[in-house]
């Protein structure tokens, strides 16, 4: 039982991160290959709030979603500003993945590449689910409020958005910080849950996963990653399959659903104790 | 006034340690720019090509006895077939139905964790070594030492990508290349095959990263990890501008080298973070590079 939780805690974290970054990807339409440096900024964040600074962890919690936020602006507000073409703002961001992950590993506040050990366990099933929720809650706020969408808007048609009034990059850096802001507190949750960070654990490969994640859930529904996030962790741990080739599954599945079936799981819809309400149009490609 | 002649051949050695590994650079920036040129998207997969061609040549060497010359060979052809059907596989469904550039870049970085763990899953993460080519293996240069391998390694990605320009400028098949790089559907209006050109120019990328496969293994070993150092091709390509051969050039050598100097002036920790801030520079001030052509996405 402890040992099915323990999965369940490790899915629910990531599917807050995921959620976040549904936002962005899903529903904004803006591909980020360095979401695992957010995450990074936020587990960091809390580790040393909590054990160099003594900070109890309900403070430290927002304060990493906090500061992996404006972490988010030192890449977000030049590469959005710049108005970049989508494809140059993803190799931005993996090179902003790159230099975090770099940058972690010979600070002297991180422990270098050895990483933070004995960190308290925090992250209990409570909490992480009280989290999860809230987080998916602000997010169909989000993304039903005016915001949302404009963020809608401009994935469909950048150039019509633009025409209508909207303003790319207000819209796009507010997305952006908001999945920051719920990598962050993935991250901080993650640190407190396995109770040990090292900057190898927050790779392009662990942005690539995430975004995965998104994909495969389907862009443009908030459930549909939290579903897949899910069937990320517990199909291979049921399944116990070597962790190499699990990532090996995980390519593979990319590309599949990609070629095969671009709309994911859920595509547009979302999970939902009512009715659907019909078939919607799935998303071209 | 001494302090100045102790440092004048740090600073030539270094000069030539930073073009050796620009060479390398501007190689594998070459064939990453070739797909972008005609394709319009980054296709992360590429790094994974040169990782498997490094492979191939050292299966090549130390499995089969083969010579450097037929080593080559064979990671060129390995990898131009694995190009071929990178493409075939992730994205030419993806073009046919005019796919956004996002999905292309999913499928791209799915292939690329797809290629790099098979190989962990496979062969393993060990390190392996490439056999020694040359006895003696370094020669002094006006009192800088550069290791024969290096040398020879820079005198042939000059040649192989001279040989490029050439074919890109003289033949049927290059003007193709060029025409459907500025206008796909207009070249296709023109009678060329954009399938069957858009297979030619990924196995042509291959070939570039079977050479920079194999030159990369001897100087730093086979082994699954080496997305680090590919992933210079794509920011030596950018610093070019991305799309442009002759910019992949330039971009690698100056890449190689300020990246040289970085590490050993100020820090090799720092080496890499410098290389990414300065892509990043790059894709916000000068997002064409020193000498991309403007490309707007298209509507």
């Amino acid at each position: 039982m402890t040992y099915l939780k323990g999965i369940a805690i490790l899915a629910m974290i990531n599917a807050i991160s995921a959620v976040g970054l549904a936002v962005f990807t899903g529903f904004t339409g803006m591909m980020s290959l360095g979401h695992a440096a957010f995450m990074a900024v936020g587990a960091y964040t809390c580790a040393i709030a909590t054990k160099t600074f003594g900070l109890p962890f309900l403070l430290a919690l927002p304060l990493a979603g906090l500061v992996a936020g404006l972490s988010s602006l030192l890449i977000g507000i030049p590469t959005l500003r710049a108005n970049l073409r989508s494809d140059y703002f993803t190799i931005a961001t993996l090179g902003f993945g790159e230099a975090m992950r770099v940058l972690l590993e010979n600070l002297t506040i991180t422990n270098g590449a050895r990483g933070m050990a004995g960190l308290k366990n925090h992250s209990t099933f409570g909490v992480t689910l009280a989290v999860l929720v809230l987080v998916i809650f602000f997010a169909k706020n989000f993304v039903f409020s005016r915001y949302g969408r404009m963020a809608i808007a401009i994935r469909e048609d950048p150039v019509a958005a633009e025409l209508s009034g909207i303003g790319l990059f207000p819209v796009r850096l507010r997305s952006m910080f908001f999945s920051a802001v719920c990598a962050g507190i993935g991250g901080a949750l993650m640190a407190h849950h396995i109770r040990f960070i090292q900057p190898s654990m927050f790779t392009g490969v662990q942005s690539t996963l995430l975004t995965a994640t998104v994909v495969a859930g389907g862009m443009g529904s908030l459930t549909g990653p939290v579903l897949a996030a899910f069937l990320f962790a517990f199909v291979p741990e049921l399944l116990r399959v070597a962790d190499m080739w699990r990532l090996v599954a995980y390519g593979a599945l990319l590309v599949a659903i990609i070629v095969l079936r671009p709309q994911g799981l859920m595509g547009y819809r979302e999970l939902s104790l009512r009715r659907p309400s019909g078939r919607r149009r799935a998303p071209n490609g | 006034m001494e302090g100045l002649v102790l440092k004048l051949p740090l600073a030539f050695q270094t000069l030539v340690t930073g073009l050796a590994i620009g060479g390398i650079y501007a190689l594998m920036a070459v064939g990453y720019s070739l797909i972008f040129s005609i394709l319009n998207f980054s296709n992360f997969a590429y790094g994974m090509v040169i990782m498997l061609a490094s492979f191939l040549g050292y299966f090549a060497m130390s499995g089969l006895g083969l010579g450097l010359g037929p080593a080559l060979l064979c990671a060129m052809l390995g990898a131009a077939l694995l190009s071929f059907l990178n493409e075939r596989v992730a994205y030419s469904s993806l073009r046919r139905r005019r796919a956004p550039p996002l999905y292309f870049m999913i499928s791209a970085m799915g292939t690329s964790i797809f290629l790099e763990n098979m190989v962990y899953a496979t062969i393993g993460s060990r390190y392996n070594a490439y056999p020694e080519l040359f006895a003696v293996p370094t020669l002094n240069i006006f009192g800088a030492s550069i290791g024969k391998m290096d040398l020879f390694a820079m005198v042939f990605s000059v040649l192989a990508i001279s040989a490029l320009t050439f074919f890109i400028h003289h033949t049927r098949l290059g003007i193709a290349i060029r025409g459907a790089s500025y206008d796909a559907s207009m070249a296709e209006l023109n009678g060329v095959s954009l399938d069957w050109l858009i297979g030619t120019v990924f196995a042509l990328a291959g070939l570039f990263a079977g050479l920079s496969g194999v030159f990369l293994g001897i100087k730093y070993m086979a082994y699954p990890n080496m997305g680090w150092i590919t992933n210079k091709a794509y920011i030596a390509a950018v610093i070019g501008g991305l799309g442009s051969l002759p910019g992949a050039v330039a971009g690698g050598f100056l890449l190689g080298v300020l990246e040289t100097f970085v590490s050993v002036y100020l820090s090799s920790t720092l080496r890499d973070v410098f290389s990414f801030s300065l892509l990043i520079l790059f894709l916000v001030l000068m997002p064409s590079g020193l000498f991309g052509k403007t490309l707007e996405e298209k509507v």
